[in-house]
């Protein structure tokens, strides 16, 4: 899977970029290249329904950040304990880094899932269910409560940014 | 393996960038890093060498397919990460309006 | 020429003239398939959002409204989320939450596998609407400045 390791190379340089650039304008720009990259390495990993879903799904994020980028000017300043607060962050992420790395030597190889539950669903899915996407299968029969329980959270999204947003009633 | 560890390392990137810096907007940023790094977790689990996409064909039988399972739930996380990324953009602007300033050390004012 | 410009330049409305049609066939393509081929109620839903979002960047708020506006998504919201719970709710009568009742019918045709379809539809209506009245209220907030003045 060289193309794979590239291709996650390619993400974290634009994730870098998107964190270190002065203008914020380009950062959104940057996180949407990394949005567009996670596309393709879903390509790769035989997972058609999620690139299209993370291709579109990019394109209106990116128009949301956008709109929500009205000032460009970005303060930097070393006041208070910079240095110091820069060294604890980054002593926090090389012990993560470390503990990440001896946990994941206990996770089955790369390319050798344990398929418990799954192979149930590749022997039997289209008998049971009748449709010939797996994915669609999974999502609407078999766990449709977690379709019910998405509905539920989009829906609270809404109404979340509907009150925060509003105009009328709010008294002075 | 090495693949894995690329990931989390995408992962602390994105950790880096809420932590330590102080625009609202880099923050979101870091929070949609983070979520794309773990999306991409979830889908590596379950590749298999050599599989093919969980789709039945009708002239030919196919028996090596890579796990269903974390497409699934993938699928409905990336729609709701989009959602919560719209509620976060929403409270930025609004925070905007009330202070003049994305950076998060002036807002001070609880009320009022 | 005394047409008043609003939203972007000649350019940009005769090409979104020419491709929109085929954007929201697209998507209503996908939502349909999906049981069958790649795509489902998700993305499909989010393509037949960026089609109207795609009108309102180019020509202005008012020419999007004439084809959606907010009374229309709320309805189609709220309708999609009726036909989901109904649907649900219509297998209690034959056993359990969420019983796929319908005949499956012959695999890898476009009316197979029950209530697929039907739970595909009311998903696409429910995150196309959402989604749509999302951006619409994000792109109405004027910002203010009465605060700055006290």
């Amino acid at each position: 899977m060289f193309e794979l390791q590239v291709l996650l190379v390619f993400m974290i340089i634009g994730a870098l970029i998107a964190v270190k650039a002065k203008d914020l304008l380009s950062s959104v720009i940057a996180v949407g290249v990394v949005g567009l990259g996670l596309s393709l390495a879903f390509l790769i990993l035989k997972a058609p329904d999620l690139a299209i879903a993370q291709l579109v799904v990019e394109i209106l994020c990116v128009i949301i950040l956008i709109r929500a980028t009205i000032r460009k000017d970005l303060p930097f300043s070393t006041s208070g304990r910079w240095f110091f607060n820069t060294f604890i962050t980054f002593l926090f992420m090389a012990v993560l880094l470390g503990f990440g790395y001896y946990c994941m030597r206990d996770l089955p190889q790369f390319g050798k899932p344990i398929m418990k539950v799954a192979q149930h669903f590749v022997n039997q899915g289209l008998r049971e269910t009748g449709a010939a996407n797996l994915v669609s299968s999974v999502v609407l029969d078999y766990r449709a409560y977690d379709t019910l329980g998405e509905a539920t959270i989009l829906f609270t999204a809404v109404l979340g940014v509907l009150a925060v947003m509003r105009k009328i009633g709010r008294k002075r | 393996m090495t693949v894995y560890f690329l990931c989390l390392v995408l992962f602390c990137i994105g950790l880096y960038c809420i932590v330590r810096k102080r625009n609202l907007i880099k923050i979101i940023i870091g929070i949609a890093i983070m979520e794309y790094s773990v999306n991409l977790f979830f889908i590596l689990i379950g590749y298999k060498i050599g599989g093919r996409a969980p789709i039945h064909s009708s002239d030919q039988t196919i028996l090596n397919m890579v796990d269903p399972l974390p497409q699934a739930l993938v699928l409905t996380a990336i729609v709701i990460g989009l959602a919560v990324t719209a509620l976060i953009a929403a409270i930025a602007i609004r925070v905007y309006e009330k202070y003049g300033t994305f950076d998060i050390t002036k807002i001070r004012k609880l009320k009022g | 020429m005394k047409e008043q410009q609003k939203g972007m330049t000649i350019i940009v409305k005769t090409i979104t003239r020419l491709t929109v049609g085929l954007i929201l066939l697209f998507g209503i393509y996908i939502v349909a398939n999906g049981h069958i081929s790649p795509g489902g109620g998700f993305a499909g839903g989010v393509i037949i959002a960026l089609s109207f979002i795609h009108i309102m960047l180019a020509f202005g708020k008012e020419d999007a409204f004439k084809k959606m506006n907010q009374g229309v998504a709320s309805f189609f919201e709220s309708i999609g989320a009726i036909i989901f719970i109904t649907l649900a709710n219509l297998g209690i009568a034959g056993g359990y939450f969420f019983l796929n009742f319908l005949s499956k019918g012959e695999p890898f045709k476009l009316f197979s596998s029950g209530l697929i379809p039907l739970y595909n539809i009311a998903i696409s209506f429910k995150v196309g609407a959402g989604l749509f009245i999302i951006v619409v209220i994000l792109m109405l907030f004027k910002i203010t400045k009465e605060d700055e003045k006290k």
